[in-house]
């Protein structure tokens, strides 16, 4: 096959490109200019995005031994990803940006580009297995977790469809981490001991809080009780996110000295909701926003509910359902709404996460949580 | 990939068999050129008999001639140089489409040293609007530090020709001129003697000589400040060793460039006539941008694609093109230059640049348009796609 493998610069895209060669494709490597300015990010690296981070890229594909190019998607990156994050949490959402990454730029933007290009698909360094099998009769290529649980990402993929899966190539799945830096080692790969990037890589100081700070204002506003007590003040409210303990600055204790937590962010009268935290506890989800990754499943199914990155997967039942029927706290969306109801108490989930749906570990679809109880 | 077409000698030239054995041979004696010995002596010899025949080949004196590491060092000598020289003259007169080695130094002057920058007006394809200079030098005159001109532009191969030569001798009268003729040497007529200019930048490997090796040439009459200190081996003008076997090579390069200029414009007039036919058969839409001066830079708009995507297809088909100036860290911007000549971000990011030299044959023109309406086609496809998802 003809692939283009997308590479950051880190160690992971580069041992998968490698891979990809190796397995005999005609593979391209491809670094993604994600930031207008990446001089600027040349002393906050932070793992991609940055001058230093394409240089590595380019020397690991000359290693690797494949042609390497650089493309522009900066303008894409800002529109869908970065503008689409400030926007959430202006609305109070808590969303993820990799999630966002994926679906729209990855696997939309270069994909697309790649396959008009002439090339069958996209290789990436993400952690998850595909496979080629048959769900009710239809055959499809199946997403799975990949089996180093420490750095699985079926998460972040869970918004693929399945045309974008058939275009997808993940090499790594099957091997954990510290065995892909060997690899790379072995290989003569220079980025071999390359830290990991974290956090938010359009955010590289890493203060989430004071960065959406900078680009939203920090319009003080009440904070109160489950009642509508004022407690005290705080320093804009997107920047802190459902659960969130610390930061609250309160000086007014809870009767019974429990302490509070954030339940709820409403962005119109700019308040804060805090209490305690038994009441962030909920077991139903309902989410817009519907990716299926195969088939879709029909009624009620069985399977398992993710809510965060590396988070618990819970058992739950979910269905879709008429949007008309539940309360949209946010959206004026009227496609089905995702009804997932979780056995097991899950605590500290705020509108704007994705919700994914795993059948064992194949993922099955996503959705973003538009409210929870 | 079994096809190999090079179209981007604006970039580099291959070196020539004559400067590699001649760069090969100087790289075999040792010594300093400034050890006061023989070995030293030997060299320095080499070296300024490599000094005489670059200066004949640009009708310059061998006094006149300050070798550098680059054509960007030579560029950066002469402006910084100049501008600190004629304190506190601050306003720099010059274009919107210098190459980088011209427009980043004179901006670092303008944001640390306090400088003013004043642009001649230039039309679409590229040439110099006289009356703007003349407007400037009549307003400005006195406060002026000099003028800055590419000679040859490296992305759409407008150049300068006699007449706006002596009209820009005529207009700046004594304010200094540097030109950047790194584009030019080998290409298009040049004369640093009747150009009038105080100073001049050269390159030795866009003529076939080896990478790392340039020249300014400068009035004798003119000291400047250098940039580099530390043995003021070049007239105390530039520091540091001299690169011997390069210098020696270009020397080699040069010299057999300019013997066959006329005999080379005439095969790359004939070899860009033909890739116009050729670009106007398949691509009716397609622009050429430029005046041809420098006949082998073809700068060429393929309405609806991205420069960036065409580049890679093209390398793909073992075709060396490129989106501008190479110097851009890989990353395609929209050029500076196109962007002045009045072309939408658009457009300039759908142009192509292929520069041919004397090596290129017609066959490579043909095999070049095997290959390229599938090329653009995709390019295309991928494009609209693109548009469409932004839409979305």
């Amino acid at each position: 096959m003809k692939l283009i493998a997308a590479m950051s610069g880190g160690v992971d895209s580069a041992v998968a490109a490698s891979r990809a060669k190796a397995a005999g494709h005609d593979v391209i490597g491809v670094h993604l200019a994600l930031a207008k300015n990446p001089q600027k990010y040349r002393s906050g690296a932070r793992g991609c995005c940055t001058v230093e981070d394409s240089h590595d890229a380019r020397r690991a594909a000359d290693l690797i031994g494949i042609p390497f190019y650089i493309w522009d998607m900066s303008d894409e990156f800002h529109e869908a990803v970065v503008e689409n994050f400030l926007d959430e949490y202006a609305q109070g959402r808590t969303p993820n940006p990799c999630l966002r990454c994926n679906e729209k730029i990855k696997f939309a933007a270069v994909l697309d580009r790649a396959r008009a290009m002439g090339f069958d698909g996209v290789v990436t360094g993400h952690y998850a297995i595909m496979k080629e099998v048959e769900i009710n009769g239809e055959k499809i290529r199946a997403m799975y977790r990949g089996i180093d649980p420490g750095k699985d990402q079926s998460y972040v993929l869970a918004v693929l469809n399945q045309d974008q899966l058939t275009g997808a190539h993940f090499p790594l799945g099957d091997t954990a981490k510290e065995d892909i830096r060997k690899e790379a080692a072995a290989k003569g790969l220079l980025v071999a001991n390359k830290p990991d990037s974290h956090d938010i890589c359009f955010v590289p100081s890493g203060d989430n809080a004071g960065w959406l700070r900078d680009r939203l204002g920090s319009e003080s506003g009440p904070i109160v009780d489950e009642t509508g007590n004022v407690l005290g003040q705080h320093q804009g409210a997107y920047t802190y996110t459902i659960g969130q303990r610390r930061g609250l600055n309160l000086t007014i204790p809870r009767d019974d000295g429990k302490p509070r937590y954030v339940l709820k962010i409403e962005p119109k009268s700019n308040t804060l909701v805090v209490g305690e935290r038994e009441a962030l506890a909920i077991t139903t989800i309902e989410g817009e926003k519907v990716i299926w990754c195969g088939p879709a499943p029909v009624g009620k199914s069985r399977g398992y509910v993710q809510v965060r990155a590396h988070g618990a997967a819970y058992p739950c039942s979910y269905q879709l359902i008429d949007s008309g029927s539940v309360h949209r706290e946010i959206s004026s969306d009227t496609s089905p709404i995702l009804l997932i109801e979780s056995d097991q108490p899950i605590v500290g989930l705020a509108p704007g996460q994705g919700a994914v749906i795993y059948d064992g570990d194949r993922v099955v679809g996503s959705a973003t949580v538009a409210s929870a109880r | 990939m079994a096809r190999t077409i090079y179209f981007d000698h604006a970039a580099t030239t291959p070196i020539s068999e004559d400067a590699l054995r001649d760069f090969s041979a100087q790289a075999k004696k040792v010594g300093n050129p400034s050890s006061l010995h023989g070995f030293g002596q030997a060299i320095r010899g080499d070296l300024e008999i490599a000094r005489e025949a670059i200066a004949a080949a640009v009708s310059a004196q061998a006094s006149e001639v300050i070798f550098t590491g680059s054509g960007t060092e030579a560029n950066n000598s002469a402006i910084k140089g100049l501008f600190w020289s004629r304190a506190p003259k601050k306003i720099i007169v010059t274009t919107k489409v210098e190459h980088h080695a011209v427009h980043d130094p004179i901006h670092w002057l303008a944001e640390h040293e306090g400088a003013e920058i004043s642009y001649i007006e230039i039309a679409a394809d590229g040439s110099l609007n006289l009356s703007s200079l003349q407007k400037i030098v009549r307003e400005h005159g006195d406060d002026i530090s000099f003028i800055a001109i590419l000679y040859t532009n490296n992305e759409i191969g407008t150049s300068l020709s006699p007449d706006e030569v002596e009209a820009i001798k005529q207009i700046s009268g004594e304010i200094p001129v540097h030109y950047d003729a790194v584009q030019s040497i080998g290409k298009v007529d040049f004369n640093f003697e009747e150009s009038g200019a105080i100073s001049v930048a050269l390159s030795a490997h866009k003529v076939g000589g080896p990478l790392g090796v340039g020249a300014l040439l400068l009035k004798k009459a003119l000291e400047i400040t250098p940039i580099l200190h530390g043995g003021g081996q070049e007239r105390d003008i530039r520091s540091g060793t001299l690169n011997a076997p390069g210098i020696v090579a270009f020397a080699t390069a040069l010299t057999q460039s300019i013997a066959t200029l006329e005999e080379n414009r005439a095969k790359l007039l004939k070899l860009r006539t033909y890739f116009l036919e050729k670009v106007a058969e398949h691509f009716p839409s397609a622009t050429i941008n430029g005046r041809g001066d420098a006949p082998g830079i073809i700068s060429v708009t393929f309405p609806q694609t991205k420069n960036e995507t065409s580049l890679l297809l093209f390398d793909n088909e073992g075709i060396a093109c490129s989106t501008g100036s190479a110097c851009s860290q890989g990353l395609a911007q929209p050029s500076h230059v196109l962007l002045a000549l009045g072309l939408n971000e658009a457009s300039a990011r759908a142009t192509l640049r292929f520069s041919l030299n004397q090596s290129n044959d017609f066959a490579d023109i043909d095999e070049f348009f095997e290959a390229a309406p599938a090329v653009i086609k995709r390019a295309q496809a991928a494009f609209l796609l693109t548009e469409r998802a932004g839409k979305r």
